[in-house]
């Protein structure tokens, strides 16, 4: 790790990316994500990369399907409304296993909305959203530091399982600076390795290679037999992936705490300010903040589930959506109450304070 | 130990980038520091305001809704974010562009006339540095030389006079941020 630079999410998140060996980066500029494009569009030329403006968001996203179908770490990048445009081509690459990272700067929705910070496309990163029976590994930062560090986290992952990873962001952590330190470039001989990986299957020029076999990069398997064992084979493969890469932090979390908020990315960031402050009042309270939203931890919500807790708080950006998630885990065990905020306003540390006390008052009656 | 700031002007007269210096100065002294600007439409005309957290603990929410320090550039700023200040706060205010006051007893206020020394100084684009200056008198929240050299390191090869300037404007500030 180097030294601390004071920098944009947005930033922060392009630089790790060239770092951890993307070298193919295509993006339409949309607000509050602009920063990312405008960065790679100097840094990335500079790494010896493609970096390419396309002519939409669906172009750019197919733009990815192609380099990542050549074996290449690449990158898309876009803010709500964007995202909803490349939802065919997320579906095409988990449809022909791909290894591709996609990155979200959610803002207001539905439609254009406006571009203040919002959570409002979880139920799209995480159920779906393009069509069909797939899953993307779907990470959720809550600092720019993490948020550069999952560049390289999505990218491992996403080579590993042959499939598109979203970094599920917010316009706050693509707008905020914080300091944030780097793991080094890769290094010549680790760049080749990546290159080389995906050999087996992806499309090359592979003169060299003495038992060269034919290689199809596709979605489209119309032998119903043939996509019936593909699609099971794509369900094996979501089976390893929850099993092994769950991943969630725990904050102030103890066997005696009363209540539980359940929160991701920024809304965990506020509440984090509420529980320590519900702390010192004597409140025992604590913190689950799911790092991967999928997979869930719901394993790791029911295990904080002890005899202690009376109820949960749920805090997300949005009329509701992860709750439904926490419920499952929750297996209507306790009370899962919600706070949520729309529009791109964000709840304050003190409105989280209140909704809890008040869940304590009922609590008493 | 944790401050909360918000500084707030006009856009262009470089309130976020007060909060930006103050922040990396922060780092650089081994603290904890975020800088979350506001961005959007209310940028025109009203306040270009940005939430900036120095702080030795790990910083949990960086939005600032009720500061210790603001530093007010224009009148809408005072309005906006002088009736939110702690108890015991810091008021920084740029007379020039402030002429209504705060109706509040129960915090510390500096009223200057930043835009006119800046002016006297050479230039206008120096008017956020007399504000950090008057920040880091009053409080002593982060070092002159840490400033200072970071301003030197960037400032030197490309404009050797602006960085006279800046200096100057950050040691007049630090003045008023002691004497008054």
């Amino acid at each position: 790790m180097g030294e601390k630079v004071l920098m944009k999410g947005n930033e922060a998140v392009a630089e790790a990316a060239i770092r951890a060996g993307c070298r193919h980066y295509f993006a339409y500029p949309i607000t509050p994500q602009s920063e990312l494009i405008e960065y790679m569009s100097r840094m990335m030329p500079k790494a010896g990369g493609t970096f390419l403006q396309a002519e939409s968001e669906l172009a750019a996203v197919n733009m990815v399907y192609g380099a990542a179908g050549c074996g290449k770490r690449a990158m898309t990048s876009s803010s709500s409304p964007g995202i909803s445009l490349k939802m065919e081509g997320i579906s095409y690459m988990a449809g022909a296993e791909l290894p591709a990272v996609v990155v979200n700067v959610q803002r207001g929705g539905p439609g254009l909305g406006d571009i203040q910070p919002s959570q409002g496309d979880y139920f799209q990163a995480t159920k779906g959203g393009g069509h069909g029976d797939y899953k993307l590994i779907v990470l959720a930062p809550n600092s720019v530091q993490e948020f550069a560090d999952m560049a390289d986290l999505a990218f491992e992952l996403a080579d590993k399982y042959r499939n598109p990873v979203m970094i599920l962001s917010d316009g706050l952590l693509g707008q905020m600076m914080e300091p944030v330190e780097f793991k080094p470039h890769k290094t010549e001989k680790e760049m080749e390795q990546l290159d080389k990986q995906h050999f087996d299957w992806c499309m090359h020029h592979n003169q060299d290679e003495p038992n060269h076999h034919h290689h199809e990069v596709n979605s489209l398997e119309i032998d119903p037999k043939v996509l019936e064992k593909h699609v099971i084979k794509l369900g094996e493969k979501y089976e390893k992936i929850k099993a092994n890469e769950v991943r969630y932090e725990e904050y102030k979390v103890t066997d005696d705490c009363e209540y539980l908020i359940v929160a991701f990315g920024t809304a965990a960031r506020i509440a984090k300010s509420a529980i320590d402050e519900l702390n010192e009042e004597g409140v025992k309270i604590g913190l689950i903040r799911p790092i991967t939203v999928w997979p869930y931890p719901y394993e790791a919500i029911a295990k904080a589930l002890t005899p202690s807790v009376k109820k949960i708080l749920v805090t997300e950006l949005n009329l509701g959506q992860m709750i439904e998630d926490v419920k499952l885990a929750v297996e209507g065990k306790v009370p899962v109450e919600f706070l949520g905020k729309v529009g791109g306003i964000l709840f304050t540390p003190q409105e989280i304070k209140d909704k809890i006390k008040g869940m304590q008052g009922e609590t008493c009656k | 130990m944790k401050t909360e700031l918000i500084c707030s002007g006009f856009g262009g007269q470089g309130a976020l980038t007060i909060g930006k210096f103050l922040a990396k100065a922060g780092m650089q002294e081994g603290q904890n520091v975020s800088w979350l600007p506001s961005y959007g439409p209310e940028m025109r005309g009203g306040t270009a305001n940005v939430s900036t957290v120095i702080s030795d603990k790990p910083i949990a929410s960086p939005l600032v809704t009720h500061p210790d320090i603001l530093v007010a550039l224009n009148q809408p700023s005072v309005d906006k974010f002088g009736p939110e200040i702690k108890p015991g706060g810091l008021m920084i205010a740029n007379t020039d562009m402030c002429p209504h006051k705060l109706e509040r007893d129960d915090i510390d206020v500096i009223y200057a006339p930043m835009s006119t020394i800046a002016k006297e100084i050479g230039s206008l684009m120096v008017l956020n540095m007399v504000a950090i200056g008057v920040v880091i008198g009053r409080t002593g929240l982060v070092k002159y030389e840490t400033i200072e050299a970071d301003l030197s390191t960037f400032l030197k090869k490309k404009n050797p006079d602006l960085l006279e300037g800046n200096l100057k404007a950050i040691k007049k500030g630090i003045e008023i941020g002691k004497n008054n």
